[in-house]
């Protein structure tokens, strides 16, 4: 087997040094009962070539992004990554590393740790921010979390429009937890009274900006509104390239902005892996869950880098962490500070221009197709359509014809009653053709 | 050594390298963007106002930025990395080429399912593999990581307990002393009360003392087998059949499978619950901290409540079963937006399809082989805490040290500078002066036999009074020790420039 240094030779050998007469004289603290003889019913190993023969056939099976006109968004965004990134991200030695443990010998690791926290905090506009979470749905919930600690409230306000997975996955922590939601319902636009649901309990109110539908808001007045009654206003950027166009939710006012990271650097992948971002006041240090890496100088007074303030994590704390989180999603991280020091700050501008200047055009040209709304005044990279008919129907009809134009909304909210609602998104990888070709699909499939 | 002093601070290949903040330019791009065009803006009241603030590097000075960093890092691919408790093995290659495969991580969670039947087919194939494993009869996806995966399973007990209306009842999670810090973490976040059991004699946990705790408000106990001090627990099914008479739940910590994969099924053991490390067991490369990936299989009792979202066999092919009023169980919830970690997934299936289940077995048996060496082979010159072979990792603890004037971290450090990444220290805390060693199945005999060889010169010049050689550890590594105090005490968690720290002064 590949894989496998030892021969039968070693073996015999190092059972022989051990004093064991054989192989299962090591597993004789296994009971009885669970002993097995002989293998699982399973196939049995492969070369490369069959593997490759194998899991090739089903992926190809799969309709892939970039061979058609590709307009989805809803939290996972198609983008160029350079070449470069992938290739960087691929170093065995930041590949096969693991956690920082030791900062001497991998101080690599911790560097591009700080410089990611320093490009998450600038884009973000907020004072600090870790090394990251899993993604961005888990980020806001722990957000969540954070805030009933900072406040000891245990109540929180979500915004009608946040991502419907997010809302799920508080949802589930909170009811896990003993914390109470309180959240309109879902409408495509116009004002969300969410002032109004704050209560003496409430420890914060969660929006998304752009939000799920695609509108983009500015929140400095509902922050102060909220810091006001005593609460922290949390903000998740689920597309993190409209942070080079859009005010900055620190700039906003934001207590603690999640976002997800997954436009910078990462591909689609299906969902995952992802990267979760997570950035807060200086205040709240100390209550921030996940890691922190911080500067300092080693015993020949040069400076080094090292994970600290751990005293909040799970490996010292136990059960009074901040959260329960080990692994993060490092080499996303890694890809994503790659990509963002590739482009640069004037880069991240062009691009999220880009992004906005495609999504106008797809806006015009879908608008301009008979029995279709657009229903999303502000945007960035993505808005909502209102449809004549079943949009998930119109959607399977268009992936036919080799376009796959967007996500109907009851995909993820098959309550809300907004069953003609169509969610697109346009970014730097759609061509004019592209658009072209969606529109005119679309005008066929509704004719 | 040579002390030479170099103009540069750089030693030969060593390279010295700033933050991008110190040697980037605004100015600078390395990606070459088309033109926009022209359109009227409909940011509303949003745009930003000035510019972003973060330097650009070109192509060349990016991928120069990036190497030298990486070079001042440990790696499995570069030597034995021994860290207990984190299973760094070899990485196959080929696992990555596959998650590359544009049919895997060029296509969107949300198209719609009839163009992404392959992908299912991958999740559907991984899922059974991983069943069939652990003798489980099912698996949640979805949970990014181990932690993750223990709230996974952890949610699935919660939500049994309250079908049967027992919520207010059980209160408590019973966890060992030895437990990783994530399991007291995970029972605290789903707002249980956690009771440690010590451990016996042996480093297992104390069966009488279990029994002791055992009550009408006990929930679960979150048990890792084999445990954290590389040991099976012997009791572990009189400790499952007791806990279920009283009505309790078992998780147990799969983090380290790797030592029983393939000869020992965990639903033979009568747990209701693990995750699995498909970053530790299943070869998915650590990354520097992830991202992992931490399916969580379920028993018979679990399994009505598995999460959203799942994979089921359809009238037209698979399906993915995302939302609650789809499913023919009763889901506690979802863990995460989307799918879970596809690009683990294929890494993980491409891994097993290679080694298949007989190259499987053989894993956790060289695994085993070669921690057992590593004992016997150590256990003459260093502590060992426990009687009897290990499985997959082989622990130590600090007594040798008596009188030495070194501590575990000065031996950790010192074998730094012998090339080596330190084993896990100080970790079981059961265990004092903690040194935990997995040094895989992906070692070679010639790799452990140096490996063993420095361990005990390491021991001969620490019982030799050569402190120097430990205190001053390491001199050789790209840094000396780092004051960890100071970064504790005044945190600088980002750069700033020179003038906005002047101004802040
Ligand atoms: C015994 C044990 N349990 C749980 C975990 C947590 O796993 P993860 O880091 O994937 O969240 C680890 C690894 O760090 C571990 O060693």
């Amino acid at each position: 087997m590949r894989y496998l240094p030892l021969t039968n030779a070693d073996r015999q050998a190092m059972l022989a040094n051990i004093g064991a007469a054989d192989i299962d004289a090591l597993f004789v603290d296994v009971p009885d009962a669970a002993r097995r003889d002989g293998t699982v019913d399973l196939p049995r190993h492969q070369g490369e070539m069959q593997v490759e023969r194998q899991l090739s056939a089903m992926a190809g099976k799969n309709m892939t992004a970039s061979t058609v006109p590709f307009f989805c968004g809803a939290g996972a965004y198609k983008h160029h990554v350079p070449a470069t990134v992938d290739h960087i991200i691929q170093r065995s030695e930041f590949l096969t590393s693991y956690t920082p443990y030791q900062p001497e010998i991998t101080q690599g690791t911790l560097q591009y740790l700080f410089e990611f926290q320093t490009q998450v905090s600038e884009l973000t506009g907020m004072p600090v921010a870790n090394a990251s979470m899993y993604d961005g749905s888990t980020a806001t919930a722990e957000a969540v979390l954070m805030a009933h600690r900072v406040t000891r409230k245990s109540r929180a306000v979500l915004s009608g429009r946040l991502h419907p997975h997010y809302t799920a996955v508080i949802e589930n922590l909170s009811e896990m937890g003993g914390f109470a939601l309180a959240q309109p319902d879902m409408a495509p636009q116009g004002a969300e009274d969410l002032l109004a649901l704050i209560d003496d309990d409430t420890s914060c109110v969660v929006v998304q900006n752009p939000d799920f539908f695609g509108n983009v808001t500015d929140f400095t007045t509902l922050a102060a509104a909220v810091q006001a009654k005593g609460c922290l206003l949390i903000v998740a950027v689920p597309e993190v390239v409209s942070l080079g166009l859009l005010k900055r939710p620190g700039d906003m006012g934001a207590d603690i902005v999640t976002g997800e990271g997954q436009s910078i650097g990462g591909g689609l992948n299906f969902g995952g892996p992802y990267v979760g971002l997570f950035a807060a006041r200086d205040k709240y240090i100390r209550q921030m869950p996940g890691r922190l890496c911080g500067e300092t100088v080693d015993a020949d007074g040069q400076r080094g880098f090292v994970l600290t303030l751990s005293t909040r994590e799970q490996h010292i704390r136990r059960d009074k962490a901040t959260s329960n989180i080990c692994t993060n999603s490092g080499l996303c991280s890694l890809a994503f500070t790659a990509h963002m020091t590739l482009l640069g700050g004037k880069g991240m501008r062009q691009l999220a221009e880009l992004n906005h200047a495609r999504a106008v055009q797809l806006a015009d040209a879908l608008g301009a197709v008979k029995g279709v709304e657009v229903l999303t005044p502000a945007f960035f990279n993505e808005f909502s359509v209102k449809l004549p008919a079943n949009a998930a129907q119109i959607v399977d009809a268009l992936a036919d014809k080799g376009v796959l134009g967007g996500v109907p909304v009851s995909r993820l909210a098959p309550h809300a009653g907004l069953d003609d609602v169509l969610v697109v998104a346009a970014t730097e990888a759609n061509t004019e053709n592209d658009v072209a070709a969606f529109a005119a699909a679309l005008t066929e499939v509704l004719s | 050594m040579s002390e030479k002093q170099t103009f540069t601070g750089n030693r030969g290949l060593q390279l010295e390298e700033a933050l991008i903040f110190e040697i980037g330019s605004f100015e600078n791009c390395g990606v070459d963007l088309e033109d926009v065009p022209q359109v009227e803006s409909r940011l509303g009241d949003c745009a930003a106002q000035g510019d972003i603030d973060l330097p650009g590097l070109s192509e060349p000075e990016a991928m120069r930025h990036f190497v030298r960093l990486s070079q001042k890092n440990h790696a499995i691919d570069a030597g034995l990395y021994p860290l207990g408790s984190c299973t760094m093995k070899h990485n196959p290659r080929l696992n990555e080429k596959m998650a590359r495969l544009p049919g895997f991580a060029d296509i969107h969670p949300l198209q719609p399912q009839s163009t992404v039947q392959g992908a299912l087919e991958l999740m559907d194939s991984l899922a059974h593999w991983l069943k069939t494993l652990t003798g489980m009869p099912e698996v949640a996806l979805s949970p990014k990581a181990g932690a993750h995966g223990e709230l996974c399973g952890m949610m699935a007990i919660r939500a049994a307990i309250e079908a049967k209306g027992e919520l207010a009842a059980r209160t408590r999670v019973l966890v060992p002393e030895s437990a990783h810090g994530t399991n007291p973490a995970t029972a605290a976040l789903l707002g249980f009360k956690v009771d440690g059991i010590p451990a016996d004699a042996s480093g297992r946990v104390d069966l009488a003392a279990f029994k002791e705790k055992l009550g009408d408000d006990v929930a679960a106990i979150m048990l890792t087998n084999p445990n954290t001090c590389g040991l099976f627990e012997r009791d572990i099914i009189e400790i499952a059949d007791a806990l279920h008479e009283a009505g309790g739940y078992f998780y147990c910590d799969g983090a380290n499978f790797n030592a029983i994969v393939g000869r020992v099924r965990p639903g033979d053991l009568g747990v209701d619950a693990m995750h699995i490390n498909l970053h530790k067991t299943f070869s998915t490369p650590h990354g520097g901290g992830g991202p992992g990936s931490g399916p969580t299989v379920l028993s018979e009792r679990l399994a009505p409540f598995a999460p959203l979202p799942y994979v089921e066999k359809g009238e037209d092919g698979l399906r993915l079963v995302e939302n609650n009023g789809d499913a023919a169980h009763n889901p506690f919830g979802r863990m995460v937006a989307f799918h879970g970690q596809m690009g683990m997934y294929v890494r993980a299936l491409s891994y097993m399809m290679s080694h298949g289940a007989d190259g499987l077995r053989q894993v956790a048996e060289d695994a085993v082989l070669n921690a057992n060496y590593i004992l016997a082979s150590l256990k003459d010159v260093m502590s060992a805490p426990f009687e009897g072979p290990c499985m997959h990792e082989a622990l130590f603890d600090d007594g040798w040290m008596k009188d030495t004037g070194i501590d575990t971290l000065d031996f950790a450090k010192a074998m730094i500078d012998e090339g080596y990444h330190p084993m896990t220290m100080y970790f079981p805390l059961v265990v004092h002066g903690a040194m935990l060693i997995e040094p895989t199945e992906t070692e070679s005999k010639a790799a452990l036999d140096l490996f063993i060889a420095t361990m005990r010169d390491l021991v001969r010049g620490a019982k030799e009074g050569e402190v120097e050689r430990f205190k001053n550890a390491p001199e050789l590594a790209p840094r000396r020790r780092l004051d960890e105090t100071l970064a504790a005490r005044s945190p600088v968690l980002r750069w700033q420039s020179p003038e906005a720290k002047q101004a802040a002064e």
